[in-house]
C-alpha cells in the first residue's frame, strides 16, 4: 500500500512538472527547423504593393476608458482616453489595419529588420498594433511611472507573462512561428490591449493616420494580401505583380 | 466557555472564508489573475503597491494567508480541545483543504490560469468554505443539545433527497466556474441551475410538507431556498450585465458587482445544501425498511 501512495506521488509530480511544457518545446522544435536559404534576393526586380484600407459606414463612438484604479496613469493624460479597437481617419480611412502578404512568398530565409519599439506609455500600448517577422526581436518598453505586466496570449506561439518595473530596462522578446495576430494584455490595467502580427518574411504593413500602405521588396508573383482588422475581421485580395510594378490594392471595412 | 469561544473562533473563520471567495471573485471579474506573475512573492515582494489589478490579485493573496493562518488555529484548537474524534479530523481536513487551495493558487499563477486548475481552484474554495459552515455548525450550542429525531415515510428519502440536492450543487459550481474559466459555454451551467432549482424546491417542500414544526429543518430548507432563488436572480443579472458590457475596454462596475455577488451567493448556497443535509442526517430516521434490510442499530 505504501508503494501505491509514493507511486501516486511520484505521478502528480511528474504530471505537474509536465504542465504547460509542451508548448515550449514545439516551439523550439520550430526555431530549430528554419526554412531554406535560397539565392539572394533580386531588389532590382522587386515589386510594391500599396494601398489603402476605407471605412465605411458612421465611425462607432469609442468608449471612455477609466483610469481611476490607477490614478498614475490618470495623471499621464490631458484629456480621458478612448479605446482604440476602432480608429477611423479624418480622411475616412481605418487605422490599425494589419496588412500582410498572406499567400504566394516563395519560402526561404529572410532577413529580419531591427527591433520593433512596443512602448507602454500613459498606461496606453504605442503603437496599438505592431507587426514583426518569426524571430526578430521586440523591444518592450515600460515609460510609465507603474507596474505593468506584459501578457501575450498566442495561440501558436508560446504564452508568457512577465511583468516590468516602473521606467524598468526594455524587455526583449521574439516570437519563432508565424501567427496574424497575437493579442497582448496587461492584467494590471485590463483597458490595455495590443495585437502583434507575426509573419515569416518582411512584407507586411500597419495602416497608420492616412489608413495607408506600403509592402516593398516583393519578388515578381501571384500573391493574396490579407488586412486584418481587430473588430472587422480580415479580408483577402489577389495581386499580380511583375517585376519593378507597382500595384493598388485597396481594402474596404463596414462598420 | 471554551466551547463558546471555538464556535465563535469557527464563525469567524466561516465568514473570513466568504469574504476570501468574494476576494477570488473580484480577481477573475477584474481579469486580474495575471496582473502578479510570481507567487508565492509578489513581484518579488511581500507587499507590492497595490495598483490597478495587483490590488485584487495581492489582495486576494493576503486574505487567502488569513484564512491560511485561521484555518491552522481552528485545526490545533479541535485537536487539543475536542472530543469528538471525527470532528478533530474534519478540522485536520479542512487545513489540508486550505493548503492544497493555496497550491492550486499559485499554480494558476506560474501556468498562466490552465483551466482545469483553475476550475478545481473555485471548485475546491466552495467545498472549503462549506466545511468551515460545517464546523461552525458542529461546535454550535444548538448541536450540543443533540438531535430532534424524526422519521420520514416519503419516497425517496429525504436523506437521499438531501444529498442529491448537495450534491448537483456542487456540480452546478463545477459548471460555473468552468463557464467561467471558458472551458464551456454558459449553456450547461443555466440548465445546471434549472437542476439545482428544481432539488432544492423538492428538498424544501418534502421538508416543509413533512415537518413543518421542526425549527432546524424548516430553517436549514428556507435558508437554502431563499438562496437558490436570490442566485438565479444573480445569474441572470451577471449574465445580462456580461452581454451588456462586452463592447467594453474593460470589465465594467455592474458586471463585476452582479458576477462577484453570484459568486458568493454560489458559495452560500453549496454550504447551506451542505448544511441541509448534515441537518437531514442528523434529524430524520432512517426509514423502517432500510433499517429491517441494512439491520444497522440507529443511535442518536
Amino acid at each position: 500500500m505504501k508503494r501505491f501512495w509514493i507511486a501516486c506521488g511520484a505521478l502528480s509530480v511528474l504530471l505537474l512538472a509536465g504542465c504547460g511544457g509542451g508548448k515550449e518545446e514545439s516551439a523550439k522544435k520550430e526555431e530549430a527547423a528554419p526554412a531554406p536559404a535560397a539565392a539572394p534576393i533580386d531588389e532590382a526586380n522587386a515589386a510594391t504593393v500599396t494601398g489603402k484600407v476605407s471605412f465605411e459606414g458612421t465611425a462607432p463612438k469609442m468608449a471612455t476608458i477609466d483610469m481611476s484604479a490607477n490614478p498614475a496613469c490618470a495623471r499621464e493624460h490631458s484629456t480621458a482616453q478612448k479605446s482604440e479597437e476602432v480608429v477611423v481617419n479624418g480622411n475616412g480611412t481605418l487605422r490599425y489595419v494589419f496588412v500582410w502578404v498572406k499567400q504566394g512568398v516563395p519560402d526561404r530565409q529572410w532577413p529580419a529588420g531591427a527591433p520593433v519599439e512596443l512602448d507602454q506609455k500613459g498606461c496606453m500600448y504605442a503603437p496599438h498594433v505592431i507587426g514583426v517577422m518569426t524571430g526578430q526581436n521586440i523591444e518592450i518598453k515600460n515609460n510609465d511611472p507603474t507596474n505593468h505586466n506584459i501578457h501575450p496570449l498566442p495561440r501558436i506561439n508560446q504564452e508568457w507573462n512577465q511583468s516590468q518595473p516602473p521606467k524598468g530596462e526594455a524587455l526583449i522578446k521574439s516570437f519563432p512561428r508565424e501567427e496574424v495576430m497575437i493579442p497582448v494584455k496587461c492584467n494590471v490595467h485590463p483597458w490595455m490591449r495590443s495585437y502583434i502580427g507575426v509573419v515569416s518574411h518582411p512584407f507586411f504593413a500597419v495602416t497608420g493616420e492616412d489608413g495607408t500602405f506600403t509592402i516593398k521588396g516583393l519578388p515578381p508573383g501571384n500573391y493574396t494580401i490579407e488586412a486584418w482588422h481587430e473588430k472587422y475581421g480580415t479580408q483577402d485580395l489577389p495581386v499580380t505583380v511583375a517585376p519593378k510594378e507597382s500595384k493598388t490594392v485597396d481594402f474596404s471595412f463596414k462598420g | 466557555m471554551e466551547n463558546l469561544r471555538l464556535h465563535r473562533f469557527s464563525v469567524v473563520l466561516a465568514f473570513c472564508t466568504l469574504i476570501l471567495v468574494v476576494a477570488g471573485g473580484l480577481v477573475t471579474s477584474n481579469d486580474a489573475g495575471l496582473s502578479v506573475p510570481d507567487w508565492p512573492l509578489s513581484y518579488g515582494k511581500l507587499m507590492p503597491k497595490m495598483e490597478g489589478g495587483i490590488f485584487y490579485e495581492h489582495g486576494h493573496r493576503m486574505v487567502a494567508t488569513t484564512v491560511g493562518f485561521l484555518t491552522i488555529i481552528l485545526a490545533v484548537w479541535l485537536w487539543r480541545g475536542e472530543r469528538r474524534a471525527w470532528l478533530r479530523w474534519l478540522g485536520v481536513a479542512a487545513l489540508g483543504a486550505v493548503v492544497a487551495q493555496g497550491v492550486l493558487g499559485g499554480l494558476t499563477v506560474l501556468f498562466l490560469l490552465p483551466k482545469p486548475v483553475s476550475i478545481a481552484h473555485a471548485c475546491l474554495a466552495e467545498l472549503f468554505f462549506s466545511t468551515t459552515a460545517a464546523i461552525a455548525l458542529f461546535t454550535s450550542a444548538g448541536w450540543r443539545k443533540g438531535p430532534l429525531p424524526v422519521d420520514d415515510a416519503g419516497t425517496p428519502g429525504l436523506r437521499l433527497l438531501a444529498v442529491a440536492a448537495a450534491a448537483v450543487t456542487l456540480a452546478q459550481v463545477a459548471l460555473g466556474a468552468a463557464a467561467r474559466h471558458q472551458a464551456l459555454n454558459i449553456i450547461p451551467h443555466v440548465c445546471g441551475a434549472l437542476a439545482v432549482t428544481g432539488m432544492v424546491l423538492w428538498v424544501t417542500l418534502r421538508v416543509l410538507v413533512g415537518h413543518p414544526r421542526h425549527a432546524p429543518l424548516r430553517r436549514a430548507a428556507l435558508f437554502l431556498l431563499s438562496l437558490a432563488c436570490f442566485q438565479v436572480f444573480l445569474g441572470i443579472a451577471a449574465y445580462m450585465s456580461r452581454v451588456a458590457t462586452a463592447d467594453a475596454p474593460q470589465p465594467m462596475p455592474v458586471m463585476v458587482g452582479f458576477t462577484v455577488a453570484h459568486v458568493a451567493v454560489g458559495a452560500l448556497t453549496m454550504a447551506a445544501s451542505v448544511l441541509l443535509a448534515i441537518q437531514v442526517f442528523r434529524h430524520v430516521r432512517r426509514p423502517a425498511r432500510e433499517l429491517a434490510v441494512g439491520g444497522v442499530t440507529v443511535t442518536s
